[in-house]
């Protein structure tokens, strides 16, 4: 390349920290310079939010400086986002600084919208009522399991979609574990209340989970689409006018994008996200912005794995677009989840656009993992997954046999077999 | 697949969604909205099941419910009061396109 390119990131989350460090090492400091920005300096390992309440993690096993998993040579700006002008190929930082790009990667994940719930923040909040998707939340809902001994735990997703899907579920599951382990199960009843008509958005998985939480006792409440939050009284109420009393609600609030996608004409939807072609990760706004992770509109999970996954393909296509070479269409939907169901156990689901998570095993450099089943070896794949997070997959190394396309080897295409009872 | 008996007859897959956008008219919309409940279309009614028709053969996927609510001008309570139950879906099926698809 003749002239030093300009590639801008917006966040500095899993996808913007791969992205930067796989770009970095693929262009020269003469040839590319490379700015990541994001509001603060507090890279969070998201998956790790579902073990503080149950006081499995803590806040600080998680943070790490956004700043240290980026690679020398990589500028970072720690401001929010005013805007985007993809007119004048410019980003606004709210400092006033303006960032100039030849390509722009969109990576700044989803946002917390509690305030769309009526009710949901207001009294009760964080006393009765909570989120374990910010690490505040997280840490409130543990004090709060230390003191539950009696009474009704629902538990709650506002409307889809949201980030990790499956996370609701093994807050379930797991509260079902760590009050058994209190002794206090017993005087414990526990709901999952979903909008989905089932306990997951794919069918063959929702059969699956739908069967692990009747044999944990856990009571599923279908299409409930809740409208309002009355943290005094202790009641859920659905748009349609169905009432669940709780005396602690978990909730996973609506998401939208980012508030400055809002603010940038032509570049989000309704709710903030970026339309993004599904195989390509070229956005819709234009042939020079891209995005991934949670920040776009795809039809597939917004989940950590989808971010890596989409990462590679990303990263060639930003290559391409500024080498001018034409982008390959090489995301196939991917996603990849560990499903923690207690007692050191876990459930492995994989699939894509077109592929239902399905039983069958799935094949890893270091031997197979079953899917769809419970089993100590995917707890300990879930755990392990962190030290491999930090060490290989932000700074962009390929892991070995876990490529962006989804292995079809070891999926059985049958009718799901009867969920075997848990363990209680 | 079923049909409506009106003057046209409709081909629609088994919950009652058109399997065509394209044999759609205002009478089949009058008409699978009384079998849904809703004795008589109002202006509101037509403006959201407008909106998630227009939405749906412009951009080959229709709104969820917090999108149309921020996006139609009618707020996600007066959906779930114009359409009991499930405004999205039975919005969708009175437009005569297909049910949205869920969510991942």
């Amino acid at each position: 390349m003749s002239a030093r390119r300009q590639i801008v990131i917006l966040g500095g989350g899993t996808g913007g920290t791969m992205t930067a460090n796989r770009l970095r090492r693929r262009f020269d400091e003469d040839e590319a310079e490379i700015h990541v920005v994001d509001r603060d300096d507090r890279h969070v390992y998201q998956p790790g939010l579902l073990f503080v309440p149950f006081g499995l993690a803590d806040i600080d096993e998680i943070v790490r400086p956004r700043r240290r998993q980026l690679r020398r040579g990589i500028d970072f700006h720690e401001s929010e986002v005013e805007s985007v002008s993809l007119d004048r190929e410019t980003v606004l930082l709210a400092d006033g600084s303006v960032l100039p790009y030849d390509a722009l990667v969109v990576a700044t994940g989803a946002r917390l919208q509690p305030e769309e719930t009526d009710g949901l923040t207001g009294p009760g909040w964080n006393e009765r009522v909570f989120t374990f998707y910010t690490p505040e939340g997280a840490e409130a809902l543990a004090r709060a399991l230390e003191r539950f001994d009696r009474g009704r735990l629902v538990v709650n997703l506002v409307d889809m979609p949201i980030k990790c899907p499956v996370a609701p579920l093994e807050l379930a599951f797991l509260a079902d574990w760590y009050l058994r382990e209190l002794g206090v199960r017993s005087s414990v009843e526990i709901v999952y209340s979903t909008p989905l008509d089932a306990a997951f958005t794919k069918p063959v998985a929702s059969k699956h989970l739908a069967g692990l939480l009747a044999a944990k006792e856990i009571e599923l409440v279908t299409e409930f689409n809740a409208g309002e939050v009355d943290g005094i009284g202790g009641k859920l109420v659905s748009f349609d006018g169905r009432e669940l009393d709780f005396d602690l609600l978990v909730t996973v609030p609506a998401h939208g994008g980012a508030a400055y996608v809002e603010r940038s004409p032509e570049l989000g939807d309704a709710l903030g996200f970026v339309p993004t072609d599904r195989q390509t990760l070229q956005t819709r706004a234009r042939p020079n912005v891209f995005a991934l992770g949670d920040a776009t509109d795809l039809p597939t999970s917004k989940a950590g794995s989808v971010t890596h996954f989409e990462g590679e393909v990303l990263t060639e296509n930003v290559a391409r677009y500024l080498t001018r070479e034409p982008l390959v269409a090489g995301y196939d939907g991917h996603a990849n989840c560990f499903i923690e169901t207690g007692f050191e156990k876990a459930l492995l689901i994989d699939f894509n656009y077109d592929t239902e998570p399905l039983p069958g095993r799935f094949p890893t450099a270091a031997g197979p993992l079953p899917l769809l089943r419970e089993s100590r070896l995917n707890h300990m794949a879930k755990l392990l997954f962190q030290w491999v997070y930090w060490h290989a997959l932000l700074p962009g190394r390929d892991l070995p046999g876990l490529g962006p396309a989804m292995p079809a080897a070891g999926k059985r295409h049958e009718p799901a077999p009867r969920v075997k009872e848990g363990r209680p | 697949m079923t049909t409506i008996g009106i003057e046209t007859s409709v081909d629609r897959d088994a919950e009652g969604f058109l399997t065509d956008p394209a044999q759609w008219n205002e009478q089949i919309a009058e008409e699978i909205a009384r079998e849904s409940g809703i004795p008589e279309l109002t202006e509101r009614h037509w403006l959201v099941v407008r909106f998630m028709r227009d939405r749906f053969l412009t951009t080959g996927s229709a709104p969820s419910i917090r999108a149309l609510g921020k996006e139609s001008g009618v707020p996600v309570k007066e959906l779930y009061a114009l359409f009991p139950k499930g405004p999205a879906k039975l919005a969708a099926r009175i437009g005569g396109i297909p049910k949205p698809r869920g969510c991942i």
